[in-house]
């Protein structure tokens, strides 16, 4: 048994739109350590949702793995039978989505929900079936009488309470968990990520966490995967990647967060621009047209990604110059320099 | 017909407003199922004119709400809201026309504010020509408002659909419709909830930088501390209906009093791996709205409530520059 229970490993997944390719992703290769909690962040459209959702290849019908392999336990599921892959989703992965009531059906109870799982998937009995949803409510803290509640009879965060609970159910190795605290207020917010982290811990699963927003990937994931337009830009240790970013578009994430903590309100410094089209992607990094430090080699050529130190991946031409592009990062007028 | 009145003047005057809607008429009310939720429970406040108020709080705490009665898309059911000195519930005809022009809202989800099939330049019109405009002015008008918003090269939008353009520069022609009529007064109610994290700031920096060019008064509604200490310099706090706490936002940052807007301070995300993990000073879930605790309506989440808090509603206390809505400062 390795340390590493799943790996992706350049990974492209292909899009097609009438007779266009639209590459979703690129070269994606990062891996997810046995019982951590890897962050997925990036703006809306980078490919992260694609990217996590291709693992059970629970993805579009136009959508396809072109290039690469997503090993799991050794077994790359990329060429897995779709019977083989139905067998693992809920047992061995689960999802947890954004909105859990786009994924909770409205017209049936909770339990019966749970019970379609439980008994469906995990083949359990009747009344085995009762006890583990009692369990499973204890669990991430409902009381269990609401089992028998609809859906639309809980409120936001408890309903991403119920979806942890699904998720839970068979006791899977691994969770996608897609944005699941970002229609939530902070408080709920809070409390959700910290029942997430002490099941997580508890149960020694692993997860994939996707979302744009960084707070989410410093307050709760162990390391952090960056992404944009379809490509890892940077992967390391969270500590790492917030505290000593190499590319610059980390950089300019952190930047653009309204930190509470900072003494001014100066003013928030934007990333200019937006991602490229995928469909056209520029020649170089594709970064480069929204980034501050971009050079003639920048637009040229596309920087493969390289461990800059131990476990940490950066895809950038100027990585060796981080320290100085820091310095400069933190300034507002750097950024109002692109065209 | 804008005043000249001195900028100390109260614009908004808010006196006990109350917002109550009566859920579960037909079938459930025989069952004797019928109740009342009270989204706004006797707030009062004012706001003077240039100034920017964020309003914080939880979904259903009565925020939003809030903000629709002061642009009058709802109508209080009790109290009074005053604007530039006069009762908004008895405004008709050409005056209620006026208002509408100096009061505008924007919205949290650019897509769903603009019609998708409109081109800009259409939507941009609509309020023109509802404040009856005359039609040769408009195009010059809606360059002028885009620039505003630093939308680049603007006539490049005109007859481009809303799915055209990213939700960042959706935000802006929303932001720059709202403003089209140059309004006195706007409230933005989560403008940037809806946008990615990078774009973001973009929105928040235009809309601070016309807020103080046209000396705009504000009320920005959020439930993230943060974002509205980027916009205001003073909050009021709001838990189910009830203005909890009121202060300047660097006060409330610094040394929150009521213990909900403690929690809701803890609870501000950081994009710093270095922060604490102590469990927020809250408890789980906000109580049924249709039947709130006695006394305090925080109560029941309060780690500090005491036996005065479910007998008696605590009322506005002045705490130096603050007023807070609690027992433990209660005389």
């Amino acid at each position: 048994m390795t340390d590493t229970l799943l790996s992706f490993k350049d990974v492209e997944i292909v899009y097609k739109v009438g007779n266009m390719s639209i590459r979703a992703t690129t070269g994606a290769s990062f891996d997810v350590p046995r019982g951590a909690i890897v962050g997925l962040v990036g703006e809306s459209g980078c490919g992260k949702t694609t990217l996590a959702r291709a693992v059970t290849r629970v993805i579009a019908d136009n959508a396809h793995i072109a290039h690469g392999q997503i090993l799991f336990d050794g077994i790359d599921l990329v060429s897995l039978s779709d019977r083989d892959m139905n067998a693992l989703r809920w047992r061995d992965i689960a999802f947890i989505p954004q909105s859990a009531m786009n994924s909770l059906d409205p017209v049936y109870t909770v339990e019966y929900q749970l019970h379609e799982v439980l008994r469906g998937r995990g083949g359990l009995s009747r009344i085995d079936a009762r006890k583990r949803s009692k369990e499973l409510f204890e669990l991430v803290g409902i009381e269990t009488n609401r089992l028998s509640d609809f859906p639309h009879q809980f409120s936001g965060g408890m309903r991403q309470r119920v979806a942890i609970a699904l998720a839970l159910a068979l006791n899977p190795k691994l969770i996608i968990a897609d944005e699941p605290v970002t229609a939530l207020d902070v408080i709920v917010q809070r409390q959700i990520l910290d029942q997430l982290r002490d099941l997580q811990q508890k149960l020694g699963i692993s997860v994939i966490l996707v979302t744009h927003d960084i707070s989410v990937v410093a307050y709760i994931c162990d390391r952090t995967v960056v992404m944009y337009a379809g490509q890892v830009m940077e992967s390391s240790d969270t500590r790492a990647v917030l505290n000593e970013p190499y590319h610059p578009y980390t950089m300019g994430l952190k930047n653009a967060f309204p930190d509470i903590k900072s003494a001014g309100t100066g003013l928030l410094t934007p990333i200019e621009g937006s991602p490229p089209d995928l469909a056209n992607p520029p020649p170089g990094c594709r970064f480069a047209p929204r980034c501050p430090f971009a050079e003639a080699i920048c637009r040229a050529e596309n920087p493969q990604p390289r461990e800059i130190q131990p476990q940490h991946i950066v895809a950038c031409h100027r990585s060796q110059e981080a320290l100085q592009l820091r310095t400069e990062a933190s300034k507002y007028e750097t950024w109002q320099q692109i065209p | 017909m804008k005043t000249n009145a001195p900028i100390n003047e109260p614009l908004i005057e808010v006196q006990d407003a109350r917002l109550h809607y009566h859920v579960g008429g037909g079938l459930a009310s025989m069952m004797g199922r019928s109740a009342t939720v009270k989204a706004v429970d006797g707030v009062s406040f004012t706001l003077k004119r240039g100034e920017s108020v964020g309003l914080l709080g939880e979904s259903g705490c009565g925020k939003t709400s809030m903000g629709r009665l002061l642009v009058k898309l709802e109508e209080a059911t009790g109290g009074t809201i005053k604007f530039d000195n006069q009762s908004i519930a008895d405004l008709r005809g050409d005056e209620l026309r006026t208002f509408r022009s100096r009061v505008q809202l924007i919205f949290q989800n650019p897509f769903d504010a603009i019609n998708p099939r409109y081109t800009i330049r259409k939507s941009m019109s609509e309020p023109l020509s509802n404040a009856r405009i005359p039609e040769g002015e408009w195009e010059g008008r809606i360059i002028a408002g885009l620039e505003l918003v630093r939308l680049p090269d603007p006539v490049q939008y005109l007859d481009r659909f809303p799915h055209q353009l990213s939700g960042g520069q959706l935000q802006r022609v929303v932001m720059a419709r709202a403003l089209i009529l140059q309004p006195e007064f706007v409230v933005a109610d989560e403008p940037v909830s809806m946008l990615d994290v990078s774009v973001r700031a973009g929105v928040l920096n235009v809309f601070r930088d016309v807020r103080d060019r046209l000396n705009l008064s504000a009320i920005y509604i959020s439930h993230d501390l943060a974002l509205v200490r980027y916009v205001c310099e003073r909050t009021i706090v709001m838990y189910l209906g009830r203005i909890m706490e009121d202060g300047t936002t660097e006060d409330i940052i610094r040394e929150p009093l009521h213990p909900y807007t403690q929690a809701l301070v803890a609870a501000v995300p950081v994009p710093s791996p270095d922060q604490s993990h102590e469990p927020l000073p809250i408890g789980r879930g906000a109580p049924d709205p249709r039947n709130p605790p006695s006394g305090c309506v925080f109560r029941d989440r309060c780690p500090k409530a005491f036996d005065r808090c479910a007998q008696e509603i605590p009322s506005k206390t002045r705490v130096g520059e603050r007023d807070v809505a609690c027992h433990l400062f209660s005389p």
